[in-house]
This record gives C-alpha cells, sequence and structure tokens, in this order.
C-alpha cells in the first residue's frame, strides 16, 4: 500500500524527523486558506500514488494565497497516469542550498533492509544508479542490531562535509530506520532531503510504501488507504479477498494462484490475444468469489471473453463448478465463457457444468485458443 | 534417492488441530508421510487422529519423537514465532506454508534460522513431495509420479499444472520443491539446484520462475558454472506490468529490473531451455534426451 506524500512526511515527523510544515487541501478555498497562513511563497503539489507529478504539471509555485487558489483548481481533479488528484499539499517553499537522498529498502539478495544514500538528491534514485552509480551509498542494516550510529556518521560524510550536518543527517538515517520497523514500511525515501540557506537539514519530501502483509497488525496505518487514488475494480476486488489487477485486452482472466494467473496471461500473448486482466481467486472454493470474479470482470466493456482457468489441488474444481453455475444464473452474462478445469474432482465439475449447459475443457491451451478465438471474432 | 526429503523425514506439524493444518496432516499421512507429532498451545497430551501426539512446545514433540522436520501451517500473525520456535528446537528442515508473514519479520527469522544451521522452505509456499516417499505441504499427491525429474518453483498451481504435463507424458519426478513467492525466502533456486545435481537419482531439472528480482539470474550463473545435467526453466509474468504486485509479494517489476524478458534471456544465456508456454515442457525434456 501506498501512501501520500503528506501521510509520509507526518509519520516522519511523529518520529523525530524534522519536515517543513504543510498542510493538505481537498478544495481550492482550503489550499487558500492554508497559503495565507503559512504567510510568503508556497508549492502547491498533487497527492497520487505516481512519479514524475512535477512533469506532469502537478506541482506549482504560488507567490501570493490567490495563486495558491487558483494552482490547486487546476491540479485538483487533474490526471496523472490515471489517476484523479483528489488532494494538494500547501507547503512553504523552501529555499534550498543542496538536495540529497536517503532511502531505505528491504533488499531480496541480502535478505536485509538497506540503506541508500546519494548527494545526488530531487531526482528519481533510479536515474541516479543507471546514470551515476558511484553516487549512490549503500549499507545492508543487520536488523540485530539496527543502524549504529558510526554507520550512520560514515554515511552521512558521504553527504556534508560539515560535521553538524553530517551528525543530522546521520541522526535522520537513524529515525528513519526505527520508523521502517515502526510501521511496516517496505520502502521508505526521503527526496530529496535538503539543506537550507541557514545550515539545517529537512525532510522536503517523502514516499512511503507499506507491506500490505502488515496491514492486519497496524489498524491505525491500514486506515491511512485512500481509496479514491485507486482504480474502483481494484478497491472491490480488494474488498472481495481477490487479487485483481486491470490491463487493456479483451480476454478477461478468473484463475486461481499467482504463478498460473500470470502464466494464463502470458499464454493468452502467446495465441495472440490481450488479457484484460490479472485474478487470483485464491484457495477458497467459496462461491461468491466467483460471482464477485465475474461482477469486477464484467464491469470493464472491453472485455469480450471470460477465461476460467483452474487447477484443482486443495482447491475443489466441483466447488468452482458450483460458484459458476451460481453465478451465472443471478445475473446472465452478456460475453461468452471459455472453462478449464483440471485436478481435483475434475469429473465432477464437468457433470456440474455440462448439466448446466457449459461446455467444459480440461486442457489449458485448447481453453486460451477458443478464448482468443472468440474474442477475436466478436471484436471484428 | 530424492532431495530434502524421503522415508526418514519424521513430521512434526505445527497448528495441527487448525483447520488447515488438521486437513493437510491427514492428507500427508495418507500419502504416506510419517507424522511423528503435532504442535498446538494448550492442546497437549491430546490425540490427532486418535494417532499422533499432539505437544504444547516444539522442542517437547522433538525430544518425545525425535521429529527431524516441521511443516507450519499457523496463521500469518504468529508464522515468524513458528518458525523461531521450530528453528530453536533443533529441527533440520522447517517448512512454512503460511502465506502473509510481513517482510521486516523475515528480515529477523532467516539470520535467527541460519544460525541454528536449519533449512527453511518458504513462506508462503506449497511445500514439497518426493513421490512415492514423503509429502510435506500442500502439493496434491495424485497429479505426481515418482521419476527422475527435479522440480523447483516459486510458484503453487503453476507448479502443479507443469507437474501434470511431466505426469501424463510418463516423466516422474524425483522432487518437487514450492520455494516460496514471498521476497526473502529460506531456500532459493541455487540451493535446490545444487542439491538436485547431487542427487543421483535426478537426471534433469524443471525451474519454474516469475517476474521479479534476480534469483533466477543467479540460478542462471549458477547452472553455467555448476551444473551438467540439463536444465529447462520457464518464467511466468511476461505480461505483467511494471510496478505492480503480481499476487505474490515477490513478483512485482521494479524500475527496469525483474522482468520477465531479463530472466528468459539469462536463463537462455546459461544454456537452460526456456519454455514459452507450460505445455512446452516435455518435448524441452525430451530433447535434452534424459
Amino acid at each position: 500500500m501506498n501512501l501520500h506524500e503528506y501521510q509520509a512526511r507526518e509519520i516522519l515527523r511523529r518520529h523525530g524527523i524534522p519536515v517543513p510544515p504543510g498542510e493538505v487541501a481537498t478544495t481550492p478555498a482550503e489550499a487558500r486558506a492554508i497559503a495565507d497562513r503559512l504567510g510568503g511563497k508556497v508549492v502547491v503539489k498533487a497527492q497520487v500514488h505516481a512519479g514524475g507529478r512535477g512533469k506532469a504539471g502537478g506541482v506549482k509555485l504560488a507567490r501570493t494565497a490567490a495563486e495558491a487558489e487558483a494552482h490547486a483548481k487546476a491540479i485538483l481533479g487533474m490526471t496523472i497516469k490515471g489517476l484523479t488528484v483528489h488532494k494538494v499539499l500547501i507547503a512553504p517553499a523552501a529555499e534550498i542550498a543542496s538536495e540529497s537522498y536517503v532511502g531505505i529498502i528491504v533488499d531480496r539478495a541480502s535478505q536485509r533492509p538497506v540503506l541508500m544514500v546519494s548527494p545526488a538528491g530531487g531526482i528519481d534514485i533510479e536515474e541516479v544508479a543507471a546514470k551515476t552509480p558511484e553516487k549512490i551509498h549503500r549499507l545492508a542494516i543487520d536488523p540485530r542490531y539496527g543502524l549504529l550510529p558510526h554507520q550512520a556518521l560514515t554515511l552521512g560524510f558521504t553527504l556534508y562535509t560539515d560535521v553538524k550536518q553530517a551528525r543530522a543527517a546521520a541522526d535522520i538515517m537513524q529515525k528513519l530506520y526505527v520508523a521502517v520497523y515502526a510501521v511496516g514500511a517496505s520502502l521508505a525515501e526521503i527526496n530529496p532531503l535538503v539543506t537550507t540557506p541557514d545550515g539545517s537539514v529537512q525532510a522536503l519530501d517523502a514516499k512511503i510504501a507499506i507491506d500490505d502483509n502488515e496491514l492486519e497488525r497496524r489498524p491505525d496505518i491500514a486506515a491511512l488507504r485512500d481509496p479514491t487514488a485507486e482504480a474502483p475494480e481494484e478497491v472491490a476486488a480488494r474488498e472481495a479477498g481477490l487479487t485483481f489487477i486491470k490491463l487493456d485486452g479483451t480476454v478477461g482472466c478468473c484463475v486461481n494462484g499467482a504463478g498460473l494467473a500470470m502464466a494464463t496471461m502470458d499464454l493468452v500473448k502467446y495465441y495472440g490475444g490481450e488479457p484484460a486482466n490479472f485474478l487470483d481467486i485464491g484457495g477458497s472454493s467459496n462461491p461468491q468469489k466467483v460471482v464477485s470474479a465475474l461482477r469486477i470482470i464484467t464491469s470493464d466493456p472491453r472485455v469480450r471473453v471470460i477465461l476460467f482457468n483452474i487447477f484443482g489441488g486443495i482447491t475443489r474444481t466441483d466447488d468452482v463448478a458450483n460458484g459458476i453455475v451460481q453465478a451465472t444464473r443471478e445475473s446472465s452474462l452478456k460475453v461468452p465463457m471459455v472453462l478449464r478445469l483440471t485436478g481435483t474432482n475434475q469429473e465432477l465439475a464437468v457433470e456440474i457444468l455440462t448439466k448446466a449447459g457449459f461446455q467444459a475443457l480440461t486442457d489449458m491451451d485448447e481453453a486460451v485458443k477458443q478464448a482468443v478465438a472468440l474474442a477475436k471474432g466478436k471484436a471484428a | 534417492m530424492s532431495i530434502f526429503i524421503d522415508q526418514s523425514t519424521r513430521l512434526l506439524v505445527q497448528g495441527i488441530t487448525g483447520r488447515d493444518g488438521s486437513f493437510h496432516a491427514k492428507q500427508m499421512m495418507a500419502y504416506g508421510t510419517t507424522v511423528v507429532a503435532g504442535v498446538t498451545p494448550g492442546k497437549g497430551g491430546q490425540r490427532f487422529e486418535d494417532s499422533v501426539p499432539v505437544f504444547n512446545t516444539v522442542a517437547d514433540a522433538v525430544r518425545e519423537t525425535r521429529a527431524n522436520t516441521a511443516v507450519i501451517y499457523v496463521p500469518a500473525a504468529v508464522a515468524a514465532s513458528a518458525i523461531f520456535e521450530a528453528a530453536d528446537a533443533g529441527l533440520e528442515l522447517i517448512v512454512c506454508i503460511t502465506e502473509g508473514i510481513p517482510v521486516l519479520d523475515m528480515t529477523r527469522v532467516l539470520p535467527f534460522v541460519h544460525e541454528r544451521g536449519a533449512r527453511l522452505i518458504g513462506p508462503n509456499c506449497p511445500g514439497l513431495i518426493s513421490p512415492g516417499k514423503s509429502k510435506v505441504g500442500i502439493i496434491p499427491g495424485n497429479i505426481c509420479e515418482p521419476g527422475k525429474i527435479g522440480v523447483v518453483s516459486r510458484s503453487g498451481t503453476l507448479t502443479y499444472e507443469i507437474i501434470h504435463q511431466l505426469s501424463t507424458h510418463g516423466m516422474g519426478q524425483s522432487t518437487c520443491v514450492g520455494i516460496g513467492g514471498d521476497p526473502l525466502i529460506g531456500t532459493n533456486f541455487v540451493h535446490c539446484l545444487t542439491a538436485f545435481e547431487a542427487d543421483p537419482d535426478t537426471a534433469a531439472m524443471v525451474m519454474i520462475g516469475e517476474i521479479g528480482g534476480t534469483d533466477e539470474q543467479q540460478a542462471a550463473d549458477f547452472v553455467r558454472r555448476n551444473v551438467s545435467k540439463p536444465v529447462v526453466g520457464f518464467i511466468a509474468g511476461q505480461t505483467a506490468p511494471p510496478g505492480r504486485r503480481m499476487g505474490h509479494a515477490g513478483a512485482i517489476i521494479s524500475g527496469s529490473s525483474g522482468t520477465a524478458a531479463e530472466k528468459m534471456q539469462a536463463l537462455e544465456k546459461a544454456g537452460i531451455g526456456v519454455m514459452k508456454r507450460p505445455a512446452d515442457v516435455v518435448p524441452l525434456l525430451k530433447s535434452a534426451r534424459i
């Protein structure tokens, strides 16, 4: 789960990291009132889960409160990478002497949290990594001891020669590390970490992603989820206990298991079709899940065929077959279905589906070929 | 032979009285796995299915039954703790089926397990099976056949699909290992390929990877340097969009790394036969003349 910048800033502030003031507005009038309160020049920043906000016109400098209101009016409601902006952050336009980067991710190779710092801040760290990898300093942290003071200070000196600033940066790194474990973050970035003309070190912009597996035990963090910042089908899928990701094709896919779901999408492409989605109905055979899955898939008007690919291991294919029959009884489908069920109780499943007037296949390639042909036939 | 589990496996089931644990304990017993103990705190002294003794702690169970392998079916909230407990009790092999363990918990679990010399498989995995000998986890026994192909995979049902292809074409398996779909796992491709290479009863290997991370690339490099037996591979997620988690916590393309194309290229370079679709597994293995 991604947090908005203003939420990430609040978490940093709570952990004692110096963050410049700033408030969130949902209307241009609110933006104006905040700008008035802050006084002076402000920045109006779109709060969306997408990178490249600045390039998309989602970050604007305002000299007056009236200008802040005008910018907010333009930014609120605009679309950045398919996501509508519902909130803007109003923050004082800081005078910046230098920009650096500090980030912590969990690294798969070392199996540890890795602290990354770079004096080249303010731009995408992936770009720095690609163009000037020597400007990134990495440290794998031993979680048994945490980030030790001398380690943080050593990295602080890679950013600043002034000892006060190096210490301030080291302090921020240690607090960021504590924050990562406290909120269950899979990624926490301060970009840029700035120095101001008076020499202070501050976190100007922050990005935090929370490990979805942490949300159950952290209701306070889970409450930060902003459903308006996500695609509505994906919100509906999550509430139904399904994993769904929307794509641009015409073949709707309903599969059990994430790996098989990806392989099914790949096979659709292999046979010349385009998958409309990734959907994993999981290990449960609950017919209600099948009903929800069908509703979500068919809410996309581009879908021309629905392909089921179920490999019954723990999931009983007869349960899924019953779910399909029940779902189609509740609301009739406007698009054809191709059903493939193999594994546990497949004979029963085929019998249930045949009785209900469906054709059931047992071969994955055969099913995908049929689905692609149907999608193309209708499209032509 | 086989890898990691065989007839000498003496299995302990953590969470044996739970919904999933009890169901799969019965399935494993029916398959012929030697299930020697169960653990559920507060239910010590009971017997599962009138035969398997249940203990309050893993340490008690190990002392009384000489269990050497643990399988974990407890809920995600207590699964990290269950792995700590199993490693502390001296078990050599720990298989964690549970899905949804926070990755930061795993940063603490893995060094602990490693220091105690245990092998962890998973978490978020279907476990493993040495057909005809022992099954630890949830891979359906009826789709497997004893034979000479070693299978290692990050996935669940996709693995079953490929095992099914093998079995229906007369290609049995020595051991099938599901290593799990999380970013931090105890046993990776290289560990399994090393064991398969050393196993005299494994003639060829199938590795099933997916987008995210660089495990497959490292495995490819390892195969090029150290593996003499034929290896074929599949990578799921060729059509996955970058930046989106495809179900598994580990299946995510970050930036430009971890794509299926990158991984398939790495496998090809290492001389691994790359499947374009699951049904290619049998013809590719046949062309490797095993």
